[in-house]
C-alpha cells in the first residue's frame, strides 16, 4: 500500500466533487456581486438563498436564521461577543467549559479582561459536563451559557439537549459550538433548544473559509463586524457565493443518509480502537466509550511522545494529529486531555485519528499494524519504557 | 518542518541503548515536560570509548540525543565538554526555534553524564565545577509559552 491514508478529517476534510463542480461556476462565470441589481448579481444572490435554505434545513432552522461567517471561529466569536455586548445591562456572566475550543475560550478570556465573569465548568473522565455544576453556576446575571456539541479533540458529545432544557427554563441563551458535530449528528435547534449554533463548511466536505452562525429569532445579539448591509445588517462583507454554495450543497450531502454513513463509521472507529488494544499494551482510550463522533479515535501510548507519533506515521503515508506539547507550538498537552484528568506524562502521548466518508476497512488495519510497529520502535528507545520493564 | 538531517536521525538513531557497566549516566529533563534523555557513557583513559542513549521525546529530541552521541564518540572529556547545544543543532542542519531546548537538553545529557563519571571516580572535570543535573533546561521555555 503507496498511497496516502488520511486520518485527519476533524482537521479538515478534502471538498467532495459534487460540491466544487458547483461551486467553480461562481468564480468566474456567475462572479456578480449579490448586492448588484443587474441579472448577474441576482444570479449570486440566488444562489446564497438557496444555499441559505439548504443550511436552515439541515438543523431545522428558518432560512433568515441562518448568517454567514467567514469559518467556525468567527461564528464563535461573534455568538459570544455579540450575546455579552448586546446583553451586558441584563448581565455580566458567561458559562462555558473547560474543554472547548480556544475560539470560545480565547474569546471568554478576553470578555474577562473586559469586566465579564465567566464560569469555566469541569468535566469528568470522559469529557462530560456535569448538570448540576451548571445549575449551581446560574446566577441572576447569567446571560450566555456557551457549550460545545461535540469535542474536537476527544469527540466526546455532551448532553445538548438537558443543557438547552436548562437554558430555557432560566432564561438564559444557550449557544453552541457545533464545528465538530454538524454533517455528521443530527441536530434540531428546536427540539435541542438551541438558540445560537456555529459551523464550518470544511469539518463537512465544503471549502475552507465560510461558516455561518444560526441565531435563533428574537435573540439580541450584537454585530461583530460593521460596514454594508449584508447578512441583513447583521454581518457585513461581500459574501463568499462560491464557499457558500459550497456549504449549502455540502451540508445537503452530508445529511443524505447519514444514518448508513454513521453506522459505517462507528464500525470502523471500533475496529480501529479493537485493533490497537489488541496489539499494543499500555494505552488508553480517551474521551467517551461510546458517546461520542462516530468518526473519532483518541489514544495515548504510555512512555512516548505523540509528535514522534505522528512523524513516523507520516514517513508510512499515514496523517493524524496529538495533542501533545511538541505539536502544539507551546509546552503545555492540550487543554482537553488536562481536563479529563490525564497527567502530562500520559498527555503527551496521544494521538488523534479521525475517520471520514473515504477511510476503508483495508486503512483501518494497516493504520493499527503501523502504529504497533512504531509505538514498539519509540519504546525500545524510550528511559520510561525500561524503567516498567524492570519493575514488572 | 524538519532538516533530512533530523529526519535520518529520527528514523535511524545512532547509539540507542544501554550500557550496562557504563562509567557515567546522565538523565536530564522530566516526562511532565515531554522529554527526557538519558546517556550512557564508557570511559577509558579520558577518552569516550562508547556511548548510548535512551530518550522520551519529539523527533528532535531523539535527534539531539543521536546526534550528540556521535559528536562525542572517540572524542576526550575535553573535547565532549565543548559539543555545545548550537553545534548539535548545527550538526543537524537547524532545528526549529520552538525545538532549541531539545539540543540544549542534549548539551546537558553529555554534562550530566559525565558530571556522574567525575563524581563516580572523584575527579574534577574542568567546566562543570557549577554544573546542577538537576537545572531544568525548559524553565526558559516557560516564561515565553
Amino acid at each position: 500500500m503507496k498511497k496516502y491514508i488520511y486520518m485527519d478529517n476533524a482537521a479538515t476534510t478534502p471538498v467532495k466533487q459534487e460540491v466544487l463542480d458547483e461551486m467553480l461556476p461562481y468564480f468566474n462565470v456567475n462572479y456578480g456581486n449579490p448586492s448588484s441589481i443587474y441579472t448577474l448579481g441576482s444570479k449570486s444572490k440566488n444562489a446564497i438563498s438557496i444555499a441559505r435554505e439548504k443550511i436552515a434545513k439541515a438543523i431545522n432552522a428558518d432560512a433568515r436564521e441562518i448568517f454567514f461567517t467567514a469559518g467556525g471561529s468567527e461564528a464563535d466569536n461573534w455568538a459570544i461577543k455579540g450575546i455579552a455586548y448586546a446583553n451586558k445591562n441584563k448581565g455580566n456572566h458567561i458559562i462555558t467549559s473547560k474543554i472547548e475550543h480556544h475560539a470560545v475560550l480565547h474569546t471568554c478570556q478576553y470578555l474577562e479582561k473586559q469586566g465579564f465573569r465567566v464560569t469555566y465548568l469541569d468535566v469528568d473522565q470522559y469529557g462530560l459536563i456535569d448538570l448540576e455544576q451548571l445549575k449551581e453556576a446560574i446566577t441572576d446575571d447569567t446571560i450566555l451559557i456557551s457549550i460545545m456539541f461535540a469535542n474536537n479533540e476527544i469527540g466526546t458529545i455532551q448532553p445538548i439537549k438537558e443543557i438547552g432544557e436548562i437554558a430555557k427554563e432560566k432564561g438564559i441563551y444557550f449557544h453552541t459550538d457545533a464545528v465538530q458535530a454538524i454533517g455528521h449528528i443530527k441536530i434540531d435547534v428546536d427540539e435541542l433548544n438551541i438558540d445560537l449554533l456555529s459551523m464550518s463548511a470544511h469539518k463537512f466536505y465544503g471549502p475552507k473559509g465560510i461558516g455561518a452562525l444560526y441565531v435563533r429569532r428574537g435573540v439580541k445579539i450584537d454585530s461583530l463586524i460593521a460596514g454594508g448591509g449584508q447578512e441583513r445588517n447583521k454581518r457585513a462583507g461581500t459574501e463568499n457565493v462560491p464557499g457558500i454554495v459550497g456549504m449549502g450543497k455540502a451540508i445537503e450531502l452530508a445529511y443524505e443518509n447519514l444514518e448508513e454513513k454513521n453506522a459505517k463509521l462507528i464500525k470502523l472507529r471500533d475496529r480501529l480502537i479493537e485493533k490497537i488494544f489488541e496489539k499494543i499494551d499500555y494505552v488508553r482510550l480517551n474521551g467517551h466509550p461510546t458517546n461520542r463522533l462516530p468518526g473519532n479515535v483518541n489514544v495515548c501510548f504510555e512512555f512516548i511522545e505523540g509528535e514522534s507519533i505522528l512523524l513516523s506515521l507520516d514517513m508510512v503515508g499515514i496523517a493524524a494529529s496529538s495533542g501533545s506539547a511538541c505539536t502544539s507550538g507551546s509546552l503545555e498537552p492540550s487543554h482537553v486531555l488536562l481536563a479529563i484528568g490525564l497527567s502530562h506524562e500520559i498527555a503527551h502521548g496521544s494521538v488523534r485519528l479521525t475517520l471520514g466518508d473515504f477511510n476503508t476497512e483495508e486503512e483501518v488495519d494497516y493504520v493499527a499494524e503501523k502504529l504497533a510497529e512504531i509505538v514498539s520502535r519509540l519504546r525500545s528507545m524510550s528511559p520510561l519504557y525500561e524503567k516498567i520493564k524492570e519493575e514488572k | 518542518m524538519y532538516s533530512e538531517k533530523v529526519m535520518d536521525h529520527f528514523m535511524n538513531p545512532r547509539n540507542v541503548g544501554e550500557i550496562q557497566d557504563a562509567d557515567g549516566i546522565g538523565e536530564v529533563g522530566n516526562a511532565r515536560c515531554g522529554d527526557i534523555m538519558k546517556m550512557y557513557l564508557k570511559i577509558e583513559d579520558g577518552v569516550i570509548v562508547d556511548v548510548k542513549f535512551k530518550t522520551f521525546g519529539c523527533g528532535s529530541a531523539i535527534a539531539s540525543s543521536s546526534m550528540a552521541t556521535e559528536l562525542i564518540k572517540g572524542k576526550t572529556i575535553e573535547e565532549a565538554m565543548e559539543v555545545t547545544n548550537k553545534a548539535v543543532a548545527e550538526a543537524l542542519d537547524g532545528l526549529p526555534p520552538i525545538k532549541m531546548h531539545c539540543s540544549l537538553l542534549a548539551e546537558q545529557a553529555i554534562k550530566a553524564a559525565l558530571y556522574d563519571y567525575a563524581k563516580k571516580n572523584n575527579i574534577e572535570i574542568k567546566g562543570l565545577e557549577n554544573f546542577d543535573p538537576q537545572a531544568d533546561v525548559h524553565d526558559h521555555d516557560h516564561e515565553h509559552a
